[in-house]
């Protein structure tokens, strides 16, 4: 690799990086905000205009807390865990593209950090790795809640990651290829997978919850059952870094939602409206793959919206309620959608070839 | 640099491996395993296999290891640690001391294999090609295999059922 690439790489990783963490810090904010609107309050407006500064504030009041870590606990792994829910939720946004090609002085640069053929099973693999996190840190912290809650987590993390497996097949058998730059390009326009997949969308989006263990499956951590979940014993940053996980998290699972069945940066009208804007293709190319970062930027805002906006709508599920969901229903639809679609290929091969 | 990257990562899985058998405590070994699978699954990558490399992660470290973790947290962990007696002691020295020689002896006179230049292709590793060849020359092996998964699925969904006037809660 050329060293301006490996210069050029590096820069975008770190941008990718800063990105997830802003979004993440932001994140909260919008849910306080969007939870006072959905309940007819204010929400934070002490902190800068708006509360703006509010995320600075909570992490400055969260770094200042006392650092607690019970007397028989596993000292070791109980600071692990908390490091590596974190390290586990910054992984995934690597192979994610958050726009097409640009070119910059006749050399082409992608908006994407790593591209590998693999880039799906990457994502898949971090996110059935989350779980780890979350079972070292209730397990270490030598707490029966705590390890009760590490349990449901993990439970329902592998019980959502079956059904997120056998959505995503569907996927790959449409677009014929594991790569999410492929993906995406295949969508170009406004040819989105979720005209060809509503219900592998569902199945995704109802596993998407589940795996970032948002509300209705936010089980792991139930005050009534379980005092706090997993994370009972934590106090200071290392509670706060569990809860930002979960922000980037959602972040991640939005941008893959967005990659896999919206299109990720198409739009309609995309080539007509590069032919109206400039004759010069570089200046067409380079204004479109603007323009289709910031609507892919637009989707992950509005899926994460949508997360907030569950979450202060549905009650939540009994834990039995969510295991039926998931083996029960969730599993055999998805099998039926895998089904489907291959009858539907079958079909448009037969007869539109 | 391969090389180094090589000599590196073959270092570390030893050295994890090892830390399996020897730590103390069960969570420990189990989280050395998930070690060891991430270190096998750079391997992999420089072979050139990064499908197996994810599947390796997907399958084992992401779904298999979490049930062990599972299992073994669910043990009580304050139980007494089992002393181990002087003979199983001695006879277990003897019987990997014996098992180590019959390896050394095994292994003096094999030769590597080395690749052919002029036939080698870099890309078999690669998903696409993968799918192809299992699916063309060693389609039989495959679907045998699933078979014995759909087998093996089959046994555990009737072990796992409720018996007529069973109640669990």
């Amino acid at each position: 690799m050329e060293s301006v690439d490996l210069i050029y790489k590096t820069i975008y990783i770190l941008v990718i990086f800063g990105i997830t963490l802003l979004i993440a810090t932001y994140s909260t904010y919008a849910e306080r905000k969007v939870a006072a609107f959905i309940q007819d309050r204010i929400g934070p407006n002490r902190a800068g205009p708006f509360g703006l500064l509010q995320p600075l504030a909570d992490a400055g009041k969260m770094f200042f807390k006392e650092e607690f870590i019970p007397a028989s606990s596993n000292r070791t792994l109980f600071i692990l865990g908390p490091g590596v829910a974190m390290l586990i939720a910054c992984m995934s946004s690597a192979v994610i593209p958050f726009g097409d090609m640009l070119i910059i002085g006749g050399r082409e640069v992608y908006l994407q950090a790593i591209e590998v053929n693999i880039g799906l099973l990457y994502v898949f693999g971090v996110v059935s790795l989350g779980v780890y996190g979350l079972m070292i840190g209730g397990w270490a912290s030598n707490n029966k809640f705590s390890l009760l809650g590490a349990i449901r987590a993990a439970s329902q993390n592998i019980s959502y990651e079956l059904a997120m497996g056998l959505s995503i097949i569907a996927i790959l058998m449409m677009t014929g290829s594991l790569s999410l730059r492929e993906i995406a390009a295949q969508q170009a326009g406004f040819n989105w997978n979720i005209w060809y997949q509503p219900l592998g969308f569902i199945i995704f989006l109802v596993c998407a919850f589940a795996e970032t263990n948002r509300t209705p499956f936010d089980l792991p951590e139930c005050e009534a059952e379980l005092v706090g979940g997993y994370h009972t014993e934590y106090s200071s940053m290392k509670l706060g870094l569990f809860l930002f996980a979960e922000y980037i998290n959602i972040f991640v699972a939005s941008a893959v939602m967005a990659t896999l069945y919206f299109g990720a940066y198409n739009f309609p009208f995309m080539h007509e409206l590069g032919a109206i804007i400039s004759d010069d293709p570089v200046i067409a190319n380079n204004v479109i793959t603007i323009l289709g970062v910031v609507v892919m930027f637009a989707k992950i805002f509005f899926f994460i919206f949508f997360f907030m906006w569950v979450r202060w709508t549905l009650p939540r599920f009994r834990f039995d309620q969510l295991m039926k969901l998931g083996w029960q229903i969730l599993i055999p639809l998805a099998i039926l959608n895998i089904i489907l679609t291959g009858g539907g290929i079958m079909l448009k091969d037969h007869f539109f070839n | 640099m391969t090389d180094n990257l090589f000599f590196f990562l073959a270092s570390l899985t030893l050295l994890c491996a090892l830390m399996v058998v020897v730590s103390k405590s069960p969570v420990h070994s189990v989280l050395f395993l998930i070690l060891t699978f991430f270190t096998i699954s750079g391997h992999y990558i420089l072979l050139n296999a990064q499908f197996l490399a994810a599947v390796n992660i997907i399958v084992y470290a992401g779904a298999i290891m979490v049930l062990f973790l599972f299992v073994i947290m669910f043990l009580n962990q304050n139980e007494e640690r089992v002393k181990t007696s002087v003979v199983s002691k001695v006879t277990g020295t003897i019987a990997g001391g014996l098992l180590f020689v019959v390896l050394v002896a095994a292994l003096k006179d094999a030769t590597v294999r080395t690749y052919d230049p002029a036939t080698f292709n870099s890309q078999i590793g690669m998903v696409e090609n993968l799918g192809k060849v299992l699916f063309s020359d060693y389609l039989l092996p495959f679907e045998l295999a699933s078979v014995l998964f759909l087998v093996a699925m089959v046994g555990a969904v009737m072990l796992g059922k409720k018996e007529a006037g069973e109640k669990h809660f």
